[in-house]
């Protein structure tokens, strides 16, 4: 029992992090790549018409996974966050710095996504949805946290910084939520239903799950990559960086 | 206690003495007022409708103008350090901060709100949810805000850094407080609206000043 | 299956434009973000290669 926990401090560190992060990208890659080509089979030659969307309603497929793991990285950034704010450990602040980028740009494509989609089925490219308006709340945060580390020069005050930032975001997301929706129920301007998905038929939410799996593959395997950088970058004065470059 | 009042007490004199940093944003909050009407047309009936976010609004952007001045001088000078090393508890001394950056900031828009409301038709019991409202909301704003202004303390372009990092946490309080007034316009009671966002200030109250000591602890490290 | 042809494939049922706008959107950017993480980390790589062939070459014209 000791024996292995002493094992995950030892990940803990940079440097033996590095090499174990080198070696796990790959897997992540077939991974996602898998998942991936099952997900886009099933999206466009299994999945039937929809009766009512017709063929537009593919965009599901790509759309609700971008938004959940928008939300998802978010989550895993904070947690990283606070690991690092009450552990002080260097890995958690990088963690959560490079899983940054991945998540603003899966708010962008869930509201890309989201516009395209809206703009033939209810008539607009942006409608004050709930749903829609908290991710770009969401996108913001993203943003936020982003311009907060890449202005504080001294790695780890950005990382202790961006990590209060991060905590005070997560307490907010289920208050801006709720609020969003609120708001979006007082004004019944609208009569569009966004978050009435058409009629979830089995293959659907196979493909859906399939393409999120994907989606989540390819968030770690590129937030290893960069984190992998980050640690060159921050360590690069020390003696193990040296010889770990060939 | 002693503590927090004394520091409530010199951020008041602080301020008193460079009146015009305090003016700035009050004018600020009535002049951004006065231009909705002048851009949109003078009709009384669309002007009652947007009066409520418009305010709000306004007011959010006054309250952010002050927030960079918040810790800047003391941080500058070192009394932020003392503060940090003094026996009272840091924690105490920011709500200090906090509580007079709200009553320089906050409480003159709190104010003068009903006075600006007359600009756009709202009638006596609108007015007074309005007040209301902001009364339980702007102190909500500068306790997130201060979170904002420790993190961006002597950080590369903090200004703008901050609105970034603060407006869109101010959305839950800009979307029941002029909710509050559009609900009692309604008819629909503003209770609802007044009893959340209450409860988002006891909320702040009791974490904000907490995240901004930390924040300061890691700005002065 | 229900296309008959590659075209009607490609027409998507006249969603075309916002079906392969989403989907090319999302291509691409998880193409490009990969790319320039991967560019980042091989600049790094190669920034410290020449840190320290040039710590080497400092070292052997001083012992020389």
């Amino acid at each position: 029992m000791k024996q292995s926990i002493i094992q995950w401090f030892k990940f803990g560190s940079p440097q033996a992090f590095y090499p174990l992060a080198g070696r796990m990208i790959p897997w992540f890659w077939a991974a996602a790549a898998a998942f991936g080509i099952a997900g886009l089979w099933i999206s466009f030659f299994v999945a039937p018409t929809d009766a009512q969307q017709g063929e537009g309603y593919r965009i599901i497929f790509v759309h609700v996974p971008a938004s959940w793991m928008s939300m998802f990285i978010y989550l895993v950034m904070a947690f990283w966050a606070g690991l690092g704010l009450a552990l002080n450990t260097r890995l958690s602040g990088m963690m959560a710095q490079s899983l940054a980028p991945t998540g603003a740009l899966m708010a962008a494509l869930s509201l890309w996504t989201g516009a395209l989609w809206g703009k033939p089925m209810w008539g607009a490219w942006w409608v004050w949805d709930a749903r829609l308006t908290s991710e770009l709340i969401l996108f913001f945060l993203y943003l936020g946290f982003m311009a907060l580390q890449a202005a504080i020069d001294d790695p780890r005050r950005a990382d202790k910084a961006g990590a209060i930032l991060a905590l005070v975001g997560v307490v907010n997301i289920p208050i801006i939520y709720f609020s969003v929706k609120w708001w979006n129920t007082l004004h019944q301007g609208s009569t569009i239903n966004l978050t009435k998905a058409p009629s979830m038929a089995h293959t659907m939410l196979w493909g859906m799950l399939l393409m999120a799996l994907c989606f989540w593959m390819y968030s770690i395997a590129v937030a290893l990559t960069r984190v992998r950088a980050i640690i060159l970058e921050r360590e690069r004065h020390t003696d193990w960086v040296k010889h770990a470059v060939e | 206690m002693n503590a927090f009042l004394a520091t409530v007490r010199r951020d008041l004199l602080l301020a008193l003495r460079r009146k015009s940093e305090v003016l700035t944003a009050v004018f600020f909050f009535v002049i951004v007022t006065s231009l909705f009407p002048l851009g949109i047309g003078p009709e009384p009936v669309l002007l009652k409708k947007i009066a409520p976010g418009i305010l709000w609004v306004a007011a959010l952007l006054a309250t952010l103008l002050g927030l960079p001045r918040l810790f800047a001088a003391d941080h500058v000078d070192g009394t932020l350090e003392q503060m940090a090393l003094s026996p009272s508890s840091l924690g105490l001394l920011v709500a200090g901060k906090i509580l007079a950056h709200w009553l320089l900031c906050g409480l003159p828009l709190v104010l003068l709100a009903p006075v600006l409301g007359l600009q756009f038709d709202l009638d006596a019991s609108a007015l007074g949810i309005l007040t209301l409202a902001l009364l339980l909301g702007t102190p909500l704003l500068s306790l997130i805000g201060a979170i904002g202004a420790a993190l961006t303390l002597g950080v590369r372009g903090g200004g703008v850094l901050l609105a970034l990092l603060v407006l869109p946490l101010y959305i839950p309080a800009l979307i029941f407080g002029a909710g509050a007034v559009e609900a009692h316009i309604a008819g629909l009671g503003a209770g609802g609206h007044l009893s959340l966002l209450a409860a988002m200030l006891a909320l702040a109250v009791f974490f904000a000043p907490w995240a901004t000591t930390a924040a300061l602890r890691i700005a002065l490290e | 299956m229900q296309w008959n042809s590659a075209g009607e494939f490609f027409a998507m049922g006249g969603y075309a434009f916002y079906v392969w706008g989403s989907f090319g959107a999302c291509a691409l950017l998880m193409l490009a973000e990969p790319f320039l993480a991967k560019r980042r980390l091989s600049e790094v790589r190669q920034s410290l290669i020449r840190e320290r062939l040039a710590d080497e070459l400092e070292l052997q014209q001083k012992t020389s």
